[in-house]
């Protein structure tokens, strides 16, 4: 689909314009002088606040904002959307009282515990696929490292086989890269993955087993169990959710550190830096941005909004806020006060924050294990995901 | 001293017990709690005081005594 540029993000802003996806900080530190506020007419009509006092506020206002649809598309198609408070992917599309429900439900599975269990196995996978990388000395570490840790964790968590992970990647990106589509070209588009889901779940009712999977069949709401909708949702949900979001945390912190040696030098010489410096990575780099719906028309802070505008909460926005964060601009890798919002806030923080972190550290920490010292390759270019889920795709690499 | 957590405000986003896991830990949900009765030495009240500087939802609270 064409599109026309955006010249002015106050009044016309497009989370997937080219300058947006290549470098959003400038504008949204713009539009925080300016607006705060900004508005579009783009996507049937939205908002993107900016600072994080109102991102905030936003988020913890589940009676003016529904999550129904959390992924901005063109068109909204109401009538098209499983009805709240449960949506297509619980918890994430539910608004209470039900949220609360389906959440409770899955936060065990990604409670500090099981999340501890799960550390040698990433760390297994970060050495295999850097083995592969042994004696190179120029490659791209998004393609050959950053992109392999989350789908290895997370189709091992639901039970998928590995050899399907090549699918999962295409899934994340029907979900969300592909908003540009046409709604009767996006929907078809769908089939193979609800297949896909369906006879993963068929397999399981098959042959049960100790997995998240089996776990969704069985677990019961007042003795009634979770209807196909709802596991096969929430399933997606994990798959989209956990994948390219650490996978872009990931890639850009190999980035930042492929740019700034003396950040790469503490990080290798000083391991016990390596929780703080994780908080910054994602404060910095926060990879996640996420959409609400206006229920009802409403004022905001002087804004009408309309029932059915989308507003996009800039959680990176909001941890580039200098109301909260001192030099909020700048990367301080051993920041002790960090009351960052990457992981959301409010009743949908990520339910998955600690298998993050814990992937992000390990990820980071046995890669600057193999590779002490590197640089970026200024041959090649450095590529961005657009939308939603922002983080480097390509990372050209040259080892020192 | 003491410390609490408002479990209402909490949503388990994990950087108290990291930060000071002497003072806090999590229960079976993920969310932050209080262990034993949150009284604080002047050695944990700083730890504690760094977890309520970090808490994203602002769900910290040291209170002094009476
Ligand atoms: C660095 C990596 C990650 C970041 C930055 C991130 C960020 C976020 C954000 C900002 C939200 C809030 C969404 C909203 O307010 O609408 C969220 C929700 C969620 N995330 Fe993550 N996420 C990450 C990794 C993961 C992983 C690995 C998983 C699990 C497999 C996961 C599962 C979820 C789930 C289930 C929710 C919905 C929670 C709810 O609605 O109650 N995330 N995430
Ligand atoms: S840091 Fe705050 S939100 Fe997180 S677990 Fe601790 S009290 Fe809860």
């Amino acid at each position: 689909m064409h599109k026309e540029p955006v010249t002015d993000f106050a009044t016309d802003w497009d989370h997937t314009d080219p300058q947006w996806v290549n470098n959003p900080y400038p504008i949204w530190d713009d539009l925080r002088e300016r607006c705060p506020v900004a508005h579009t007419e783009r996507y049937g009509g939205g908002w993107f606040p900016t600072t994080h006092e109102m991102i905030a506020e936003i988020a913890n206002d589940t009676e003016h904002f529904t999550s129904r649809q959390v992924v901005i598309v063109h068109n909204k198609n109401p009538e098209l959307m499983p009805p709240a408070p449960i949506g297509g992917a619980p918890p994430i599309t539910s608004d209470p009282p039900f949220h609360q429900i389906a959440r409770r439900l899955i936060l065990p599975a990604f409670a500090p515990g099981p999340v501890r269990a799960l550390e040698d196995q990433v760390r297994a996978l970060c050495a295999k696929h850097l083995d592969a990388l042994t004696g190179e000395t120029r490659f791209d570490a998004g393609a050959r490292f950053a992109r392999y840790i989350s789908p290895g964790v997370i189709s091992r968590m639901l039970g998928f086989p590995e050899a399907d992970e090549d699918q999962f990647r295409d899934f994340v990106h029907l979900v969300l890269d592909l908003i540009d589509l046409p709604t009767e070209e996006r929907i078809p588009l769908f089939a193979p993955m609800t297949d896909y889901f369906d006879q993963q779940i068929a397999d399981h009712v098959a042959h049960p087993r100790d997995d998240f999977t089996s776990y969704l069949l069985n677990v019961e709401i007042d003795g009634q169990k979770l209807s196909p909708e709802h596991v096969r949702g929430t399933m997606v949900l994990t798959l989209v959710a956990g994948i390219d979001t650490t996978w872009s945390a990931i890639g850009s912190a190999i980035w930042h550190l492929a740019q700034h040696p003396e950040d790469l030098a503490r990080l290798v010489n000083e391991p016990d830096l390596m929780p703080v410096a994780v908080e910054e990575f994602l404060r910095f780099y926060a990879p996640v941005t996420m959409a609400r719906l206006v229920k009802e028309d409403m004022e905001f802070h002087g804004h009408d909004f309309k029932a059915n505008d989308w507003v996009l909460l800039g959680f990176p926005a909001a941890n580039r806020d200098p109301a909260v964060f001192k030099d909020a601009d700048q990367f301080i890798i051993d920041r002790a006060i960090n009351r960052h919002a990457a992981f959301g806030l409010g009743i949908h923080r990520c339910a998955g924050s600690n298998l993050a972190r814990m992937e992000l550290r390990v990820a980071i920490e046995e890669f600057i294990a193999r590779f002490p010292r590197f640089t970026l390759d200024e041959d090649e270019p450095v590529t961005w995901a657009p939308g939603q889920v922002r983080g480097p795709r390509a990372i050209p690499l040259r080892v020192l | 001293m003491k410390v609490v957590i408002d479990a209402d405000l909490c949503q388990g986003q994990g950087r108290c017990f990291s930060i000071a896991p002497n003072v806090f830990g999590f229960d079976d949900l993920g969310n932050g709690v209080v262990l034993g009765d949150g009284t604080l030495t002047s050695e944990t009240l700083k730890l504690a005081q760094l977890a309520m500087a970090n808490c994203p939802e602002h769900a910290i609270f040291i209170e002094d005594d009476e």
